[in-house]
């Protein structure tokens, strides 16, 4: 706040009313007040010629009425609060235009409240124009000194005491560090969690990860659990696929989903003539199937939109495509790695199992993945 | 017994006195009755930033009485067919729960999420006022660094806010929240793993976000906008230029009663205006994306806008993977971490940077007219336009949809716009303000274009000038000097026309009020000349 320092004394010699003289007007007084804090009014006019006009009474009228269309909108707002039925039914219903009605008649109250209060400030109070003198810049150059001196001598009297005697300096070193580190320790240390830690460490595998099933490969499922046979997906169709292991399809496996895919013979060719190309994937496609990972490798998005004719995938949140024929190489967009390809076959039962886990890491990239 | 007779019309007297005596309140009571501020437009910008921040804790704290934020996993049960059996987090229930089943709950909702928009896009305009204006000059340069953190904690206000209700599109922010801290380097997978609880999304994040989104940061806010009020009531109001204008005055209106009822009734509108939106606009209908599985995303997953530019950024990101001996640089890095901090340092140290450049040391409290600054317009126009083509970037997909282009084009085009673009926009910006501040010395030095047209002796025509001020000998106008302020350029404004007719449904008979030049009076009734001697 603007604290203008006055000098009662200084302010009442300058003073040209006697604010206690019962025959200064109230406006002389409130004059006295605005000298004291450096005011002048320049202008203070009533907006209208003599009182009571015409015009005048026009702008009161209509004030009038602003305030009345908000006192009726908020009535209907209530009313429509109360009465309008509002519990969500299926199909198009009266419900549906609850909360259109609440915004609406409450929307109106409220603006109409405020056009009659602007319009009051505005149209209606007198005409001002006032200046106040700003005071700018540094305190006076005494007072800036004596409050520096005033610190230091502070700053003299503990720093300078503690300089003075090694053993205060040493033992305040030794006890300041220590507490100050425990008191960091609980806050920080709480929230401190290895991401390396568990076997198999999270951030490197999934649920196709055989330890979840005993050792033994876990089947790839539906989202409802249940298991896939090669049949059942047709030729150049595509399913999401999860561990066959309890909780399989849900958050707590957030990096397994995966995209099977049986492809056309052509294009099957190509990946197969690709994947054997390459140390890890070589020999995990089964058949005319691939299995890439879902987890986009930029940000983590699944990677849902596939493409049949340019056998590319898309991943919609950055728009990342990657290859599906080329081992999935990104061939388009922020991403920079591939998306990894899981190790397909197919147990005694004749169902789709991961042979083991995605050979590479799944979803977002990190500074040391292998 | 004597009946003790209560005066009641001394009430008020004898109350004051009493607060008085313990509080010494009188002094700056009356200052602050008395404080004048100036007016203008493009003040009522952080205004209306501070009525949604208002409206958002008033709505906040009604939703916080019915969400629930935890990560358990309930079947569904309520009220919206679709999802009934399906398997959620309580927080997502609870917010169908608040949409479906609390009276008037899906209204307060929409009012929470306008408000955040509104606030977020307020804040952004009332910026970009201050910026071009010159109004962080010295001694204000604080404000403006507090203003900036404003805008980086409503970023996050709103990103922990709409990653609360859990549904599907809120779980893919938090996933590439997490991949972006993945991103750092060396210390990535532990922030990544501290911040969640172990790996993504675990059980812990809503309730974290929870008490972030509904305390810590409403709290940093709250004492950063009162920090910054303060400071706009300790240094006063920076004001335009004009008739007995300053450096070293204010010229307005007192804050009581005209001013403060002024926004009063701005607050209202504002208030109003939220409502209808929420009313009338759906917004984040979280029951029709379902909730968050890690295998689902609808596509068009665009963030609120006030997000959009970072989203647009990360996607405009070659595909650069930098590779130190064993360990790697996601591309993620750069947009999201490196570009995010350099965007909010940058600005912070802007104030700085220029009165360096310009060797300005002085207190500032005019505003400079933008085309008086033609080069801080530029780098302005720059700004603006990366952050334009970044956000409309987010939404590339959506538009590369809508209008049938590929969406390869768009990316690219953003990547060239991003480039090419700001410059661009420099340059075109300080043509305009050079073009302008012409004009004004233009007529500053022949008068107003009128309109008539004179055909000389010689056949030649010319336009007949109104001068603004006083002729010399040879009636050839005196040259005025430029007072920072509007220059009249239309005859009406001179005074020589009748005013343009105010008043929408009755005509208002006091005549417009022309803006003056200090140095150049308005022209009034009796110095008044009829034009008969042009030029
Ligand atoms: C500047 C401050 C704030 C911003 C920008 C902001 C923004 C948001 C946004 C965008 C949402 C998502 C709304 C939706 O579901 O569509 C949200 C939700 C929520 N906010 Fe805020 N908010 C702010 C302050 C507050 C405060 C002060 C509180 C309470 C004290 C609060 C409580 C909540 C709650 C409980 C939810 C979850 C409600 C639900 O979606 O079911 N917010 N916020
Ligand atoms: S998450 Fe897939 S492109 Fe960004």
């Amino acid at each position: 706040m603007t604290s203008v320092q006055h000098d009662s004394e200084a302010d009442r010699q300058a003073s040209t009313v006697d604010v206690f003289d019962p025959k200064v007007s109230r406006f002389d007084i409130v004059k006295e007040g605005l000298r004291r804090d450096e005011i002048e009014i320049i202008t203070y006019e009533s907006q209208f010629q003599g009182t009571n006009s015409k015009a005048e009474k026009r702008v009161v009228r209509n004030i009038a009425f602003l305030f009345i269309i908000s006192g009726l909108a908020a009535l209907a707002f209530l009313g429509f609060y109360i009465w309008w039925p509002w519990r969500f039914e299926l199909g198009h219903t009266m419900g549906d235009y609850y909360t259109p009605a609440l915004g609406l008649t409450l929307g109106i109250s409220l603006f109409a409240l405020g056009f009659a209060i602007l319009a009051w400030a505005k149209k209606l109070l007198p005409h001002e124009v006032s200046i106040q003198k700003r005071h700018d810049g540094a305190s006076p150059t005494d007072e800036q000194l004596i409050t520096g001196q005033t610190a230091m001598f502070v700053a003299d009297e503990l720093a300078g005491g503690v300089q003075r005697r090694p053993l205060l300096k040493g033992a305040i070193g030794l006890a300041a560090a220590p507490l100050g580190i425990a008191a960091a320790a609980p806050l920080i240390g709480g929230l401190i969690e290895n991401p390396h830690k568990g076997d198999p460490p999270p951030l490197f595998s999934t649920g196709f990860n055989p330890v979840h099933n005993n050792g033994n490969p876990v089947r790839l499922a539906r989202e409802d659990g249940t298991p896939i046979r090669p049949e059942d997906i047709s030729t150049g169709g595509q399913a999401t696929v999860f561990p066959g292991i309890p909780g399989g399809a849900t958050n707590e496996f957030a990096d397994s989903p995966t995209l099977l895919i049986h492809l056309r013979p052509d294009d099957a060719e190509e990946t197969r003539r690709n994947a054997e190309a390459d140390r890890r994937n070589r020999g995990s496609m089964y058949g005319d199937y691939v299995a890439y990972s879902k987890i986009c490798t930029h940000a983590g998005c699944p990677a849902s939109l596939y493409e049949q004719q340019t056998n590319r995938l898309l991943c919609p949140c950055h728009q990342s495509q990657f290859l599906i024929t080329r081992n999935a190489q990104p061939v388009f967009g922020p991403a920079s790695r591939r998306l990894p390809m899981l190790p397909l076959g197919v147990d005694d039962e004749g169902y789709f199992v991961a042979k083991s886990d995605f050979k590479d890491t799944v979803g977002p990239d990190f500074w040391e993945r292998p | 017994m004597k009946r003790r007779k209560v005066d009641l019309a001394q009430a008020p007297a004898t109350i004051a006195r009493g607060t008085d005596e313990r509080f010494q309140a009188a002094t700056p009571l009356r200052a602050l009755l008395n404080k004048v501020f100036p007016d203008h437009w493009s003040f009522l910008l952080g205004e209306i930033a501070l009525f949604s921040f208002i409206i958002l804790l008033l709505t906040g704290v009604f939703l916080t009485l019915f969400f629930d934020p935890s990560m358990k996993e309930v079947a569904y049960e309520g009220a919206y067919p679709a999802l009934r059996g399906t398997e959620m987090s309580a927080a997502y229930e609870s917010s169908l729960h608040l949409s479906f089943e609390v009276r008037g709950g899906l209204f307060m909702r929409q009012m929470h999420h306008w408000a955040a928009l509104l606030f977020m896009a307020s804040i952004v305009v009332h910026m970009a006022r201050i910026f071009f204006t010159g109004a962080y000059r010295k001694p204000r340069e604080v404000n403006w660094v507090i203003g900036i953190i404003l805008f980086l904690l409503g970023f996050f206000a709103g990103f922990t806010g709409y990653s609360l209700p859990d549904d599907g599109l809120s779980g893919t922010g938090l996933r590439i929240a997490s991949a972006i801290m993945l991103s750092i380097p060396v210390v990535g997978t532990w922030l990544s793993a501290a911040v969640f609880g172990g790996e993504f999304p675990g059980h812990l994040i809503i309730g974290r976000f929870y008490i972030a989104h509904v305390l810590l940061i409403p709290g940093g806010l709250l004492a950063l906008i009162s920090i910054h009020l303060a400071l706009v009531f300790k240094q006063k109001h920076t004001q335009w230029p004009g008739p007995m204008r300053t450096n070293t005055n204010v010229v307005g209106e007192r804050m009581f009663p005209r001013y403060a009822l002024k926004q009063g009734g701005f607050f209202m509108a504002c208030f109003g205006t939220v409502a209808l939106l929420a009313g009338l606009f759906q917004i984040n209908p979280i029951w029709l994306f379902g909730p968050y599985r890690a295998s689902e995303v609808s596509s068009a997953s665009q963030p609120d806008w006030y997000v959009m530019f970072m989203d647009g950024l990360v996607r405009l990101m070659p595909n650069w993977q930098i590779y130190i001996g064993d360990y790697s640089i996601p591309p993620l890095f750069w947009p999201a971490v490196v570009g995010l901090g350099t965007l909010f340092t940058l600005p912070m140290l802007w104030p700085w940077l220029e009165a360096r450049k310009s060797g300005d040391k002085r207190i500032h409290n005019l505003l400079e007219r933008p085309r008086d600054n033609p080069e801080r317009v530029g780098i302005g126009a720059m700004a603006l336009t990366f952050f334009l083509v970044a956000t409309i970037s987010g939404a590339n997909d959506v538009i590369a949809d809508k209008f049938h282009i590929s969406l390869n084009a768009m990316t690219w085009a953003g990547r060239l716009g991003l480039i090419i673009g700001p410059p661009l926009m420099y340059w075109l910006a300080v043509r305009v303000c050079l073009g302008l501040q012409q004009h004004d010395r233009e007529v500053l030095a022949h008068g107003v274009e009128t309109g008539i047209i004179r055909r000389l002796p010689n056949g030649q025509f010319v336009e007949v000038h109104q001068p603004l001020g006083p002729v010399d000998d040879h009636g050839h106008p005196e040259p005025l000097p430029y007072g920072g302020w509007v220059v009249p350029k239309k005859m009406n404004r001179v005074g020589a026309l009748a005013p343009a007719i105010k008043g929408f449904f009755y005509p208002v008979e006091k005549p417009a009020e022309a803006p003056v030049s200090p140095g150049m009076p308005p022209v009034s009734g009796d110095e008044r000349e009829e034009i008969t001697s042009g030029r």
